[in-house]
Parts: C-alpha cells; sequence; structure tokens
C-alpha cells in the first residue's frame, strides 16, 4: 500500500494542495483562492488535488498544513482567549509591568489581570529571592474566580532555572486542572519582555487553534480522511502533530514563510543558497543553511515585540501582481497589487492595469500558460522602451535585496520558486548560479509535506557551574523530548543544527545553546 | 519644561544617536519612564543656569550589562534607594537630579527618579554621549570625586563606597556589579551647584529631545532626516555605503571589532572602517582618519535614520555615519587623557572633527 502524504499551504492569495509519495515525489498539485476564513479555501485545495490525482483517501496518511488562522486570529483580534498574566521576577522587573507596551486594543481583548510575584534567578541560575509560593496560590485562586481562559508564566532568566515557572504549573493542576498553563521558557530566549510578550500571545491563540484544528479535522472526515494525522508547519521548518501544536500555536505564526524555504530545498536538494519566493504581493528572500531558514530574532506580532526565532527574510513589494505606474518619466513599481485580480486587470487579460507580470510577459521571459493571456496585448499597449526600462528595474530591485540578505560578499547560489517566480530572469548579478526548478509553484506546499518532525530548545548556561559537555548534552536532551512530543519517531532523531552563542559582558563564560532535533514521522 | 510622553519617547531617539553605537538600548528605559509618568509625578527638566552654588546635585545611572538589563528588567526603586543613601550621607536632600551619560538607557534614569520623587532634573551630563567607564565624564575632569558613590541591586543590597580615586571607583564597582548579577544601580558624582555648572555638559537631555522630535517630524513630512539631524547636532556626514564586513573579538572583556563600509552615491569607489569597543571610536576613510574619539562617531539605518548600535552592525546593512563635535570640555588635556584616542589604544593624536573635515 502506498502512503501519501497531503500538504496544505496558505498564502495571503492562495491556497495550494500537493501529494507526494513516501518518496517525496509530486503527484499532483491544485491551486485555489485563499478565503478569509481560511478552512474553506484550504478544503477546497484539498478536494481538488484529491480529484486530480484520483489517489483513494485511505491511502493518505498524513495531511500537513501550513496554515495563517492563528496570525490572522492576532492581527484581527479575532477570537483571542482571556489571558492571567503571571510575571516571577519582584522586586526586579517591576519598573515595567506585563503588556505596557502593547497597542491598547489587543491588551484589552488579552488582558485578564497580571500579577507581578517575588522570585526568579539571577544568570548564574541562583535565585534573585525566594519564590513568594502564597502569592503565587493567591494569584491562581483569584485567575480561577475571573474565569481565565489560559495562564502565562514568565520568570526571569527562566530558560537558566525554570524552577519558578515549574511551581506554577504544578498549583495550578491542583486549583485549576482544566485551564491551560503557558511557561515562557518553552516559547522564547532571553530578554524577558519579549518572551513575555510571545508567552501571553500564545496562551490567547490556544482557543483558536484549537477551533481551527477542529474545523480542520471535520474538513477531512467530509473528504473521507477523518483517519489521518494532521501536522502543523512551524516557524523554523520543522513540523509538529496536532496535539504539540494546540499547545504552541504561536510556533506557526510565520510558518508558511519557512514553508517555501524548505520546498525550495527540497526541490533542488542544495542546503545553502539564498531563496526568492515570489507571489502575487511581495517578494520573500530568505537564505538556506544546512537545509532550514537561517533565523532572526526580534519578530514583532500584531504590533507586539516578541523574541520567538522566525526565519530572516527582507520582504519586498514587487511580486507578480505588483502594479506599475510611469509619472513623469519616474517608474513606481508595487508596493501595491492587483492580487488575485490579475488575471481580469493585467493588461495581458484586457484589462487596464500594468502590473509586473505584464512587463515580464512584454519582455518575453514569462510564458503563462492562460488560453486568456495574450502577451501580445502588453506589446501593443506599452513601448518597448519602456518595457525593458521597467523590467531594468525590476531585476534591480530583486538583486539589491538578494544583496541585503547575503552574509558575504561571494556570489551565491539562488533558487526562485513561488506562483510568480517566472517572471526573473536566468541571470542576476551577486548570484553563481539561478535555478527555478520544477513544480517552483508549489515550493510552499511541497515544504509543508516534506517537512521533518522537529523542536527547538535554546537554554542558557555559565561554563563555571556545568562543563561544555553536559550543558550541549542537556540542551539536546531537552531538544529531543520536545521533538518526541511534537511526533517525531525516536528511533529517527538526529540534531539538524547546534549552537552556541556567548552573551557579551558576562562573567562567568555565560552561554546561550540553541539545538534543533528533527526526525521521522512517527506513524 | 515639563515632559510628556511624546518628549520621553523623543529622548530615547536622540539619545540612541547620542549613544554612538553603545550606552545599552534606551526602549527598556523609555518603558520605565513612560510607566514612572502615568503612576508618578512630573517630570520637570531645568536649565543649568537655574541652579545654586549650594543646591546639592545627584547624578543617578545604571551600570553593567546589557544582557542582563533585558532580563532582570528593574524594580523601578532601586534608583531612589540610592539617592536616598547619598542623602542620608549628606544630611540633605538633592534639590536636583542630572544624567552622568545622556546617550542609551542612562538619559533615562534620572527620568525615573524624578518622576518618583517629583525632584527636577537638569539640563546637562556628564559626557554629552555615552562612554563605557565611570571616569569618563567631565565631572571627574573637573576634580568631583565619584565617591561617596552608592550602589544598590533589585533586592535592596546596598553599598556605599568610598575609594582613593575615580578609577579606583571604576574597578571596584565592576566587582560589586557583577556579584549583585550583572546589574547595578548608582548614584555618583554627587556635588554642588557650582562645580555643576563648572563640570556639566549643557543642554544635552533638551538636544536629544529635539533630535527625536525632529526626527519624528521630519519622517512624517517626508523631509531629509539626515539634514535635520546634521544641522541640530552641527555635525558632519562622513559616509554613505554598504557594510562589506564586520569583525569581532573579545579583548580584555570587552567586544572590539571594526566594521568596513563601502561608499555608495557620492562615497562611490571609496571605503570607510570604523573601529569599534562598546562604542564607535574611529572611523578611517581610504587610509585617512576622519574622526576620533571623543567625538560622536554614529551609524544610521540608510533607510529609516535609526541608529544602529555596535552589535548590530552585520554585512549588507546599508548606512549613513555622520560625525558630532563632542563638548569642548573633552577637547583639552585634561579631557583627552580621560578619554582621547591613546586611551582606548589608538596612538594618533586627537583633532578635532571640523578641522579633520576641512583638511579632507
Amino acid at each position: 500500500m502506498a502512503k501519501y502524504r497531503l500538504g496544505v499551504d496558505v498564502g495571503s492569495t492562495h491556497t495550494d494542495a500537493v501529494i507526494i509519495d513516501e518518496k517525496s515525489e509530486l503527484i499532483g498539485a491544485a491551486k485555489t483562492a485563499t478565503t478569509p476564513d481560511v478552512t474553506t479555501g484550504i478544503l477546497k485545495a484539498m478536494q481538488l488535488v484529491l480529484e486530480r490525482t484520483k489517489v483513494h483517501s485511505d491511502d493518505i496518511v498524513a495531511v500537513m498544513f501550513g496554515t495563517t488562522h492563528v496570525i490572522n486570529a492576532i492581527v484581527q483580534r479575532k477570537g483571542l482567549g482571556k489571558v492571567g498574566v503571571i510575571r516571577i521576577g519582584a522586586p526586579a522587573t517591576r519598573s515595567i509591568e506585563p503588556m505596557l507596551d502593547w497597542p491598547e486594543d489587543l491588551r484589552l481583548a488579552v488582558l485578564s489581570d497580571s500579577k507581578v510575584i517575588r522570585g526568579g534567578h539571577e544568570y548564574t541560575g541562583e535565585p534573585i529571592v525566594e519564590l513568594d509560593k502564597e502569592e503565587i496560590k493567591k494569584t491562581l485562586y483569584l485567575f480561577k474566580e475571573k474565569k481565565v481562559d489560559a495562564i502565562a508564566v514568565t520568570s526571569v532568566f527562566s530558560m537558566v532555572n525554570p524552577d519558578h515557572e515549574l511551581y506554577v504549573k504544578e498549583q495550578a493542576k491542583i486549583i485549576m486542572p482544566e485551564i491551560p498553563v503557558i511557561l515562557s521558557h518553552e516559547i522564547g530566549t532571553v530578554g524577558l519582555l519579549e518572551r513575555e510578550n510571545a508567552t501571553i500571545l500564545n496562551a490567547s491563540v490556544l482557543g483558536v487553534m484549537k477551533k481551527a484544528i477542529d474545523a480542520l479535522r471535520n474538513a477531512l472526515r467530509s473528504l473521507g480522511l477523518g483517519h489521518v494525522k494532521m501536522f502543523f508547519a512551524q516557524n523554523d521548518g520543522t513540523t509538529a502533530m496536532e496535539e504539540y501544536i494546540m499547545r504552541f500555536p504561536i510556533f506557526t505564526v510565520v510558518a508558511p514563510i519557512s514553508n517555501s524555504m524548505r520546498g525550495a530545498y527540497v526541490l533542488t536538494g542544495i542546503p545553502n543558497a539564498i531563496v526568492a519566493d515570489t507571489g502575487g504581493t511581495t517578494t520573500n528572500i530568505g537564505v538556506l543553511n544546512k537545509g532550514y531558514p537561517r533565523e532572526a530574532l526580534e519578530i514583532e506580532i500584531g504590533g507586539v515585540r516578541t523574541n520567538i526565532r522566525a526565519p530572516d527574510v527582507i520582504a519586498i513589494g514587487l511580486a507578480g501582481g505588483s502594479i506599475v505606474s510611469v509619472n513623469n518619466n519616474e517608474i513606481k513599481i508595487g508596493p501595491v497589487s492587483v492580487g488575485y485580480r490579475l488575471i481580469e486587470e493585467g493588461i495581458a487579460w484586457g484589462g487596464n492595469t500594468i502590473t509586473a507580470t505584464d512587463i515580464a510577459l512584454g519582455k518575453g521571459v514569462m510564458f503563462i500558460d492562460d488560453p486568456k493571456c495574450n502577451p501580445k496585448l502588453v506589446s501593443q499597449k506599452i513601448s518597448k522602451d519602456l518595457i525593458e526600462k521597467v523590467y531594468k528595474k525590476m531585476v534591480e530591485m530583486l538583486e539589491d535585496a538578494l544583496d541585503r540578505i547575503k552574509t558575504k560578499p561571494e556570489p551565491e547560489t539562488v533558487i526562485l520558486v513561488g506562483g510568480g517566480s517566472a517572471m526573473w530572469p536566468k541571470n542576476l548579478m551577486g548570484a553563481k548560479e539561478v535555478i527555478r526548478p520544477e513544480y517552483a509553484q508549489y515550493a510552499n506546499a511541497i515544504g509543508a509535506a516534506t517537512a521533518l518532525v522537529g523542536a527547538t530548545v535554546e537554554k542558557a548556561f555559565s561554563y563555571e557551574q556545568i562543563t561544555r559537555e553536559k550543558a550541549i548534552a542537556l540542551t539536546i536532551e531537552d531538544a529531543k523530548t520536545r521533538a518526541i512530543s511534537a511526533g517525531a519517531d525516536p528511533q529517527t532523531l538526529e540534531t539538524a543544527d547546534l549552537e552556541e552563542i556567548a552573551m557579551p559582558y558576562l562573567p562567568g563564560n555565560a552561554v546561550k545553546i540553541r539545538a534543533k532535533v528533527v526526525g521521522k514521522l512517527k506513524f | 519644561m515639563i515632559l510628556n510622553v511624546n518628549d520621553v519617547k523623543d529622548l530615547a531617539i536622540g539619545a540612541a544617536i547620542l549613544g554612538t553605537g553603545g550606552g545599552g538600548d534606551p526602549y527598556i528605559g523609555m518603558l520605565m519612564a513612560l510607566q514612572a509618568i502615568e503612576k508618578g509625578k512630573k517630570i520637570v527638566l531645568v536649565d543649568s543656569n537655574e541652579v545654586d552654588d549650594n543646591d546639592l546635585v545627584i547624578p543617578v545611572a545604571m551600570m553593567g550589562t546589557p544582557t542582563v538589563l533585558i532580563e532582570k528588567v528593574p524594580g523601578g526603586e532601586e534608583i531612589l534607594g540610592v539617592l536616598r543613601m547619598l542623602e542620608k550621607y549628606y544630611n540633605k536632600e538633592a534639590d536636583y537630579l542630572t544624567q552622568i551619560e545622556a546617550g542609551g538607557i542612562n538619559s533615562m534614569m534620572p527620568l525615573v527618579a524624578a518622576a518618583k520623587t517629583g525632584k527636577p532634573v537638569l539640563d546637562g551630563d556628564g559626557m554629552g554621549r555615552a562612554f563605557p567607564e565611570l571616569q569618563m565624564v567631565t565631572f571627574h575632569i573637573h576634580g568631583v570625586k565619584a565617591t561617596p558613590m552608592a550602589m544598590s541591586d533589585e533586592r535592596g543590597n546596598a553599598v556605599l563606597l568610598d575609594t582613593i580615586d575615580n578609577y579606583w571607583a571604576e574597578k571596584v564597582a565592576r566587582v560589586v556589579t557583577v556579584r549583585f548579577g550583572g546589574t547595578a544601580y548608582i548614584a555618583i558624582y554627587a556635588m554642588n551647584g557650582e562645580k555643576y555648572k563648572k563640570g556639566a555638559v549643557r543642554g544635552t537631555p533638551s538636544l536629544a529631545i529635539e533630535l527625536g522630535r525632529t526626527i519624528r517630524e521630519a519622517k512624517s513630512r517626508g523631509l531629509n532626516v539626515i539634514d535635520a539631524i546634521l544641522n541640530i547636532t552641527k555635525g558632519f556626514l562622513l559616509f554613505k555605503g554598504k557594510i562589506i564586513d564586520v569583525s569581532r573579538m573579545n579583548i580584555g572583556g570587552f567586544a572590539r571589532g571594526e566594521a568596513t563600509i563601502e561608499g555608495l552615491d557620492e562615497f562611490k569607489g571609496s571605503k570607510l572602517i570604523i573601529r569599534f569597543q562598546n562604542e564607535n571610536l574611529v572611523a578611517i576613510r581610504d587610509g585617512e582618519i576622519v574622526a576620533t574619539v571623543p567625538d560622536l562617531i554614529t551609524v544610521l539605518d540608510s533607510e529609516t535614520a535609526k541608529p544602529i548600535t555596535t552589535e548590530r552592525l552585520k554585512y549588507g546593512l546599508r548606512v549613513i555615519v555622520i560625525g558630532i563635535p563632542c563638548d569642548s570640555k573633552w577637547r583639552t588635556p585634561e579631557g583627552l587623557k580621560v578619554v582621547g584616542p591613546k586611551y582606548f589604544g589608538y596612538e594618533v593624536d586627537y583633532i578635532p572633527i571640523e578641522k579633520r573635515i576641512k583638511r579632507w
């Protein structure tokens, strides 16, 4: 019996679905318009790909989603849960209350109540002061009375010593066992306010994620896929099963960006390269490092500063649907896009808006397999001279962004993916080679479908307290445990990345160690 | 003037520019000041000329590691504790608070204390920029003693230091800071009004606020932000370009390094090297020095005009480098002995930036 996987990726304009076999070969693909509720578009795309490939639903063993449910809920402030916030750090940390710099509307939507309690640790792991256990219990009873939907707990230097956060979880289990408790050391790294923000956001979207999972489960049932395991793409380019993502939904917020980069790797087999993913509105440019997206700290989610790791990308407002305008010889391209209306408004489709796609068609570098698309209309309406000028500028904008994402001056391999990627030339400045693989337009869904199960853990140590070997082993062990709870087969675990980051200006050899562990899906 | 929420936000932007790549991110300090304003009294900024010769002026600040500060955020009362400790020592309440350091997070600490005590903050500081060590203040070269110096942690542990000179204050305080867990809150260089008026760099807090406001307004009106910054600071455009290399090494506990920038636009074909140690120290264009410490060298993001700290310099960034003349107090032999290029290990003579640029 063949074992197929279904991969789905939700983009801002299109939702893609692919089916791949055990060898990660593409069996078939489908594209539909993304719907406001997300789930309807996913259902349609899955339906379409099943029809096209005629793969029997019984032969599909897993569905891998790269979805925008969570990020949409945060940005639109919709369906968010009320969170009881506990920070352990007093007498330190009181000068900045939790959520002080949040946008007012989001704070009102999320905050039930917050308390700053005595406790927390130094960077060496020793307590700042003794944990105020009575206050913790009192606060939990208060939260129970206030009927919070979830509790977010952040203790100072919990990535060095999580004891005080764990105590809260223990007590909550006794006092209010049905309420989920999210601990910051499982979410983020050094940087109290940013980690706390990420932890609170995670707690607030638990309900959103659960609802999405229920809706997706129903959609699957309607397609005869009630039996499959659901996985969700994570920000770090790995995937995790539904039970795990239900606890850590914040790990999905930028997953679609990682998916296209992982897809670029799977389609080319090139582990180190620059990836440009051109869609309808934006081109995201990131870096593949050992087959995974290079990550950056500090992403803002819905106007809130966080320190969860996300792919380091430069986004430019230049893609397939970008509107081209010329005023007094000045050419402007994007960031406004016609989006999915390209096939009505684009010049080549008989419309009246010049888009980046029209220019590429007019230049003759792009071919679109659509009987309604007539490149001749472009050359009739736009002068050859203007096409040349605009195309040159488009390429310069891309090359400029490629240059900015690089960390060294040497030319690098550039992989082009995404629905709009066909508009780029075969040669780009600063590129050793430019590769646009077959099925480039489905790279994101392929990335989702082929992802390994994984987890990334970052801990902090002082080498005066622990040997380097022990610290590394502990971090990897932690990451392994997390990867297994994310659904990885313990027999297949491997460390995909290990990084040791010195913390400057601290005595006692203080370091952060980060380990990413991946494994195959466990069935 | 009474500082409102916008003034504090503007001050944070201006203080980052005066931080010359170091001084710690003013963001946390800004949030502290904003919360203090919300809950406390008014923050009043007062012209330095209003100080009477016999008034007691106390600078307050934090010292230590930015990495710890962003995790172990201050409690907010520490700064009050050290202030009280010195007041008790002098058996006199402070009449005014002031900044020891205009650049970076320390621009905010006196504001926090002011909001809690209602005491006015003087429009001046002890550096006119950011520097890494306690003796690198203009009060030091004007004969003010760093000690008696009060230090405290978040728990309430406190130390009153008395050292034979200001260099020893730096050495001993550093050790205490480590034992406190990496950060300490200090009241230091207490002095009378007469000494303050002689020793302080005047007008830096209001300059920082004006800088921040001008940047904000220029941005919203689509004007040239860099020109606006140069106008206010009487600064010079040193370079425009793209960072093509950053190398770092850890020497003697300090993060030293250098960034190489390749010229763009009118600087095409030219290269600028910036050497830094916490702060930017020396700028060399095509082999020729164009600016050195104690003049200010600040790297700005060419798109957003946001200052870039030395730990965030990286390949690919498009930057604009500006140089700002330091306060004249640093340009004396006594000043240069403390913060001149030679103190930081560069065997070059200090030549004021405006003279270097003219020769150029």
